[in-house]
């Protein structure tokens, strides 16, 4: 049995609607429009155990949503999901200690104590026996190189050693499914890398079940076979990274270095195969599509002097934005997780 | 009353306390952290000691009377005095804006997926933050109490000093538990800033935090006296000060473990209609 099944999943939000301007907000204080917003519509889904699974999508696609349904910290509208065998939104105590949440612009820790702190509360919150817990503290500090921090306070931390301690905080239970929302949102390169590093070898070495959202392809490239691409809340895509690339892109980049200037003639003849892109002579670089690339090479290598010869993919964020823009095509409205965060019909008493 | 951090039942009490006891100990250092702004909100307490001994002396100066509803000049000031050690306990400075605070920043979802119990926890915090508070400001709340000693006329029996214990003890969770209610109305509106001032000046008036609840005319002491808010500053002091009669000690802190029990369970009840809420509109 997949160890995530969801079935017509199902979300919908009430969200304030205001017109512009003091006489609308006077208005609003007596009777309010509401509009219902699909964050998710219908969802399908099942995850075996031991998966690392991207969620994609642009902002506001139900990506969050999703997985706050998933962590049952809200109800869906209509449909089933469970997660261990648990309805995520039973929120039952033996499902909470199995699985963890990180949100990426979250802070779990407490602020002004050092992370240790929060660790020994966490060992007592979820139950976890002296020497399994100081085993794993040690494993995870060791893997992430936190040995020298966790005497700080956290508020002193950058934001790379927060969120490397906030993953400790989440795995110190040794959850089994751990659902991840934006965890490298606002880290530099090296962070970022290193956390990549880190989710690889732990998931690999744990066989747990990580559901990951990110905005950055790195990670989604280094760590998930699996890619499900949701818009409007509905899942447009479910397969590998290879996959998408394939089915929705048929480009190559091919970048050419010849001996000699570009003149006209030889402009003209590669305008012929496809779009050039630069010309910084004797390079140019240009776009065509998959299979005018032979016919092409061989053209011009038979008609010109060529040094040096790249063919490779579009960059991965051009594909998924590619992507993107054709699956939300014609959307009306863009709806954006983060708007959810708040909740209540009154702004005040 | 519930502390409970986890509700799972088959957790042995032994663990239970652990937990309880690592909390507290957490929150306390929590407190601690700020040290200047700790010691300074301690000492800032005393300052209207001064202004009320002048308010009062005053006041019984232009009095053709020694005594005002059966209080000397040196009762009030007693009394008084005891209301500030009633307020050190029942007083819940920021909980209320804290929880309406978490609900609004999304922070109380770690409530939700946490094993762990949100009153609960934010008890055994507040616990910890008192505790926090009475290691540093005992030695100077016995310095004022010494120093203002001769306005008491000597140490209570112990029946009275039972009930005034019991009664600063219901005190603070009976201040606990209204302002967590009144944070909770955060689930269904946002902002609770207005109800906590309404809160506060209802409270600041009708705890009898200024003024003896008995100086009230008749009726209005009627009133205050079935309401929630004496007992968390007059009572105690009223019964260290020998002002309850006997008769009437017990019930009085019976109707407060009545009040208790009311907020108790209206908090318990809105925390689990709001997060209902919460979960089925926004998170």
């Amino acid at each position: 049995m997949a160890i995530i099944e969801i079935k017509g999943l199902e979300k919908t939000y009430q969200v304030y609607q205001k017109k512009e301007g003091l006489r609308s907000s006077l208005r609003g204080l007596f009777s309010r429009e509401y509009k219902q917003v699909k964050a998710v519509q219908g969802i399908d889904l099942q995850i075996e155990q031991g998966e690392f699974v991207a969620f994609l999508g642009p902002n506001g696609a139900g990506k969050t949503t999703t997985l706050k349904l998933l962590s049952g910290v809200i109800h869906p509208t209509s449909g089933t999901a469970t997660v261990l065998g648990y309805t995520p939104w039973q929120r039952d105590n033996e499902y909470r200690r199995r699985f963890a949440l990180v949100m990426g612009n979250k802070n779990q820790l407490w602020w002004d104590l050092p992370a240790q702190e929060s660790f020994r509360l966490h060992q007592q919150i979820y139950r976890i026996e002296a020497d399994v817990f100081q085993n794993t503290l040690d494993e995870l500090t060791d893997l992430l190189d936190l040995q020298d921090l966790l005497q700080q306070p956290v508020r002193e931390l950058s934001l790379g050693e927060r969120m490397k301690m906030e993953l400790t905080a989440a795995l110190l239970h040794s959850p089994e499914v751990l659902f991840l929302d934006e965890p490298t949102i606002g880290l530099d390169v090296v962070a970022q890398h290193n956390i990549q590093q880190f989710l690889k070898y732990y998931q690999q070495k744990r066989k747990i079940t990580i559901l990951l959202t990110s905005h950055y392809m790195k990670d989604v490239a280094a760590l998930c076979k699996r890619v499900v691409i949701i818009a409007d809340g509905l899942i447009k895509y479910d397969g590998s990274l290879e996959g998408i690339i394939k089915s929705t892109d048929q480009r190559k980049l091919i970048t050419l270095q010849f001996r000699d200037a570009i003149d006209d003639s030889l402009l003209a003849a590669l305008k012929k195969f496809g779009n050039v892109t630069d010309v910084e002579t004797p390079r140019i670089k240009l776009t065509v599509t998959r299979d005018v690339v032979p016919r092409m090479l061989s053209t011009i290598l038979d008609g010109y002097q060529v040094d040096d010869v790249v063919v490779e993919d579009p960059p991965l964020e051009d594909v998924i934005a590619t992507v993107f823009s054709e699956v939300t095509a014609g959307r009306v409205q863009q709806i954006d997780d983060d708007e959810f965060e708040s909740i209540g019909d009154g702004q005040g008493l | 009353m519930t502390i409970t951090t986890v509700e799972d039942n088959r957790i042995p009490l032994r663990a239970r306390f652990t937990t309880w006891w690592v909390i507290f100990r957490i929150a306390m250092e929590e407190r601690f952290v700020y040290r200047g702004d700790f010691a300074l909100g301690t000492l800032m307490r005393f300052l209207p000691i001064i202004t009320q001994i002048f308010l009062w002396t005053a006041i019984f100066q232009a009095s053709p009377e020694s005594k005002i509803a059966g209080y000397t000049r040196n009762t009030v000031i007693a009394y008084y005095m005891l209301t500030m050690i009633s307020r050190a306990f029942s007083s819940m400075p920021g909980l209320c804006g804290g929880i309406a605070l978490q609900v609004r920043n999304g922070e109380i979802k770690k409530f939700l997926i946490q094993p762990v119990d949100m009153l609960g926890f934010m008890l055994l915090g507040r616990v910890a933050h008192k505790a926090a508070y009475y290691t540093i400001a005992v030695v100077p709340f016995a310095f004022v109490f010494f120093l203002c000693r001769d306005f008491f006329d000597g140490w209570p029996d112990a029946e009275v000093l039972i009930a005034f214990c019991l009664s600063l003890f219901m005190g603070f969770l009976l201040g606990f538990f209204i302002e967590a209610s009144l944070g909770l109305v955060a689930f269904w509106f946002l902002e609770v800033s207005s109800l906590v001032f309404i809160y506060n000046l209802l409270s600041f008036f009708l705890s009898g935090h200024m003024f003896p609840l008995n100086l009230l005319p008749g009726w209005a002491y009627e009133i205050v006296k079935v309401l929630p808010f004496q007992y968390l500053a007059y009572m105690p002091a009223a019964i260290f000060l020998d002002k309850i009669p006997r008769s009437e000690l017990w019930t009085s802190l019976a109707n407060e473990a009545c009040w208790l029990l009311v907020f108790v369970v209206l908090a318990r009840i809105m925390f689990q209609r709001g997060i209902q809420r919460y979960s089925g509109f926004g998170g």
